[in-house]
């Protein structure tokens, strides 16, 4: 549609004229901001939690300890420069000693979802699976969020 | 020839003034459209539509997807 609307445009006179080809999937698929009556209310974007913890390969996981419970969270999202989702640290990760390196403790390739993915369905999944949080990442694997299976059920509640 | 842009360009675009227009149907704006867009459903069209948007300024269209 948008290259025929584009190339409409330009039959009636407009000289620049951009075509968006990847659209509105791509847009909200990366966690871009959107509007109207169903805009984030009924996604995994609307109910992310964007400020967990974050932390890089080479970091002491003793550090990284500290860090983490000074802000009330529990486990840690491992990033690199560009924010891409490397790993996670959480429950026994947290008990080896403070000089072990992020890297040799944290669980590699976690799983994630975007923020596109219907609430509903994903908060289904997790019950299914006993699952308490899952990420949230851009098509490119970079770190939008958390998303917590009760915060997730309170949003549909809400909407209900 | 229209050209092709990514969402990046998109955001840059935005930063410096384009308008964004949405040509899906009415109920899918209202649903939801990215931030900022106006409507204007493709079959909707024409010059008197057309005629709403500002020749001085960027414009960037788009849809769902790859369609």
């Amino acid at each position: 549609m948008s290259p025929r609307a584009a190339s409409r445009l330009e039959s009636l006179g407009f000289t620049r004229v951009y075509d968006y080809v990847a659209g509105e999937a791509d847009w909200l698929a990366n966690g871009l901001p959107s509007e109207g009556r169903d805009a984030s209310r009924i996604r995994a974007g609307g109910a992310v939690r964007r400020d967990v913890p974050t932390c890089r390969l080479a970091e002491r996981i003793g550090d990284v300890r500290a860090r983490v419970q000074a802000v009330g969270w529990d486990n840690c999202i491992v990033v690199n420069d560009e924010q891409v989702v490397l790993g996670r640290v959480r429950g026994d990760a947290w008990d080896h000693p403070d000089d072990t390196p992020v890297e040799q403790v944290m669980e590699a390739g976690p799983t994630t979802i975007r923020p596109d993915t219907a609430l509903a369905e994903i908060a289904e999944r997790m019950r299914k699976q006993g699952v308490g949080a899952i990420l949230v990442t851009t098509t490119g694997g970079r770190l939008i969020g958390v998303l917590k299976r009760s915060e997730a059920e309170q949003h549909q509640d809400q909407a209900s | 020839m229209p050209t092709e842009i990514h969402r990046d360009e998109v955001q840059r675009l935005m930063a410096d003034g384009a308008l964004l227009v949405d040509v899906l149907p009415a109920e899918e704006y209202e649903s939801e459209h990215l931030a900022g867009a106006t409507s204007i459903p493709l079959k909707e069209l024409d010059g008197e539509r057309a005629a709403g948007l500002d020749r001085n300024r960027p414009i960037i269209v788009y849809c769902w997807d790859y369609q």
